[in-house]
């Protein structure tokens, strides 16, 4: 498949020569879940840019987080795609395998969106009056009428589907549902579903209702099965999704080969975002090494074109997928530490100033910066503006993190708020 | 808890989709003297059964997505009724690469000491192994057996339509395939797809 695309970069077309200044080619393994937000690291292997710098990426496909995680750990994958929070819950000692992980480089931003069932959804409006272009918290309060509606009627609450405990997908499906005032470990039965059955499981009746990366929400609302109710952009616009999660020891020792690998993804995100590319895009992540998915849904995912439901409700999401721009490579600190203030909100861990240099240790800028020098895109003013965009008004505090989680009146009752001087 | 569990019996939960080599294993872990073994082969309520079971070690095959569903189980109950510590056995580095390679994974309680997983998972490992290894094999038997076939069909061809005994035609089939370099199964299969497209 390589041989279909040429690099073309700085003007110039081309095919660049294997590397000849003497850097000895090295060959990095590569676990990646199929998911878009894959692309930067399948194409930095397949256009070439990994082989620009010397390097050649042995992609190798996996079916959970959790085995992604331990082959990382257990030296079977030298670099991973990861879910921004596991390398925050590694460094917290979170999880049945925390084994340290560290993050130079976010393979982009977007791509998460919250689908209910049909029927759910149709329930919401009768009960509700939702207009067809309601916003995501006018949906988390219809959902909630709903939850008040079953719960009186003696009717078990929803099941509603994400993909691990330590993922944006957790983090942001509570952060809506709470965010209409449903409690998402009392009101709803939150389960994990891995995503490539997500939508099976939804047209099956397993689950109500789901939250996950692309393309999988469109797939099940052009099946006519599920309504999408909330992107993640309405969610928080900066908000974490996917990184690159190295092991801090190995990173030590392979510092020139993070290097180059950096300016490979840099190079290959570049690529991504340009709209020009998307038809090639959507051609190389739809084969079966990859997505497997239909390539005309995968294509217009990345032009964040999405039906809402089977009727034909169109919502175009602007930036959808931010592969590049937007500063979307730059591993903010500021976001492991709200990933961190999450997991103290749902009582995944306390808080104390050691665990917030644990959770920020987690994403290394510094790596990110040294490795590109000019070229590092570095955040803008309009990140200072972005703490305030969530969707409930809240404003995200990083320095005072104990207020932030006292703040918000849903809440798990074993979060805790105050300070400690532990660990 | 884990003061009582010292001298009792592990108890050990495998979860396997393949029923045949999850049963090669509870096998394994009897002949051990684990008495205390359940097996499953779907994920469906494993969360209810590990909280009635409350294992020891659970042995799972990784190329089982569910295990995501799992770590969700043990982080949950951490905010509900009672804790379930499972962690990924760290025991040996070396030996957890064996595990991986083979295809299996095992969680063990908190507080576990490693002398008492190890021979578990070293069994499993080997039988894992084993069990790859057979399926190799019968692979390998099933594509012999599907290749005479096509063997004996490509002779029949050539010796109705060119009027050869079953020792020309299969000389005629084994020349052909010495001089174009090809597999004889192959040369075979091309005689056969050729006669159903000619006649």
């Amino acid at each position: 498949m390589s041989d279909m695309f040429s690099i073309e970069t700085g003007g110039n077309a081309v095919k660049a020569p294997v590397l000849s200044t003497g850097r000895e080619h090295k060959t990095l393994r590569a676990g990646f879940i199929p998911l878009m937000d894959a692309s930067i690291l399948i194409v930095a292997a397949e256009i070439g840019f990994a082989n620009r710098e010397g390097l050649t990426l042995d992609l190798v496909r996996d079916v959970s987080w959790a085995n992604v995680r331990d082959r990382l750990a257990f030296r079977q994958f030298d670099i991973a795609h990861m879910l921004s929070p596991m390398p925050v819950a590694s460094m917290l000692g979170l999880g049945s395998n925390p084994s340290p992980t560290l993050t130079p480089f976010s393979l982009g931003r977007g791509g998460n969106a919250i689908t209910l069932s049909v029927r759910l959804y149709e329930r919401m409006k009768a009960q509700a009056g939702l207009a067809d272009d309601a916003s995501a918290l006018a949906n988390a309060r219809a959902l909630a009428a709903v939850l008040a509606d079953m719960k009186a009627r003696g009717e078990a609450p929803p099941t509603l589907g994400m993909t691990y405990p330590f993922s944006s997908h957790n983090y942001e499906f509570r952060y809506w549902l709470a965010a209409g005032g449903i409690d998402p470990d009392r009101d709803v039965k939150l389960v994990v579903v891995p995503p490539p059955l997500t939508s099976d499981a939804l047209a099956a009746g397993a689950i109500d209702g789901f939250c996950v990366g692309a393309p999988w929400n469109m797939i099940a609302s052009e099946r006519g099965t599920g309504r999408i109710v909330a992107a993640k952009q309405d969610i928080w616009p900066l908000a974490p999704e996917k990184v690159l999660g190295l092991r801090p020891d190995w990173a030590e020792a392979n510092a020139d080969t993070v290097s180059r690998l950096i300016v490979a993804l840099d190079r290959a995100a570049r690529w991504c975002d340009d709209p020009a590319h998307r038809d090639d895009l959507a051609a190389i992540l739809s084969d079966t090494r990859y997505i497997a998915a239909p390539r005309t849904i995968i294509r217009r995912v990345l032009d964040g074109e999405f039906s809402l439901d089977a009727r034909g409700t169109k919502r175009r999401i602007p930036d959808y997928f931010l592969f590049h721009r937007g500063a979307a490579n730059y591993p903010r600190p500021n976001q492991a530490l709200w990933i961190y203030s999450q997991m103290m909100r749902w009582g995944q861990v306390d808080f104390s100033e050691a665990n917030m240099a644990r959770a920020t240790s987690a994403f290394r800028p510094d790596l990110y910066t040294a490795a590109l020098g000019p070229d590092a895109m570095l955040p803008g003013p309009e990140d200072a503006a972005a703490l305030e965009m969530f969707m409930d008004a809240r404003r995200f505090d990083p320095v005072d993190l104990a207020a932030y989680v006292a703040g918000f009146p849903v809440r798990s009752p074993v979060a805790m708020a105050t300070e400690t001087d532990e660990g | 808890m884990s003061t009582s569990r010292i001298s009792a019996d592990l108890t050990i939960l495998v979860i396997d989709e393949n029923a045949i080599r999850a049963s090669i294993i509870e096998a394994g872990l009897t002949e051990a003297g684990h008495c205390n073994v359940t097996v499953i082969h779907e994920v469906q309520g494993v969360a209810r059964l590990i909280e009635t079971l409350s294992p020891d070690v659970i042995i799972i095959d990784i190329e089982n997505p569910n295990r995501d569903m799992m770590e969700h189980m043990f982080q949950l109950t951490r905010t509900i009724s009672r804790p379930i510590a499972m962690f990924v056995d760290r025991s040996d580095t070396a030996a957890i690469e064996a595990a991986v390679d083979a295809g299996v994974s095992a969680y063990v309680v908190d507080g576990l000491k490693k002398e008492r997983v190890k021979p578990i998972l070293d069994m499993a490992v080997s039988r894992f192994n084993a069990f790859s290894r057979l399926q190799r094999e019968l692979a390998e038997a099933k594509t012999a057996l599907e290749e005479r076939k096509v063997i004996e069909r490509a002779k029949g061809i050539l010796m109705k339509m060119r009027g050869l005994s079953e020792e020309q035609a299969f000389a005629l089939l084994r020349q052909t395939a010495m001089n174009e370099k090809k597999k004889l199964a192959d040369i075979a299969q091309s005689v056969v797809t050729a006669a159903g497209l000619l006649l």
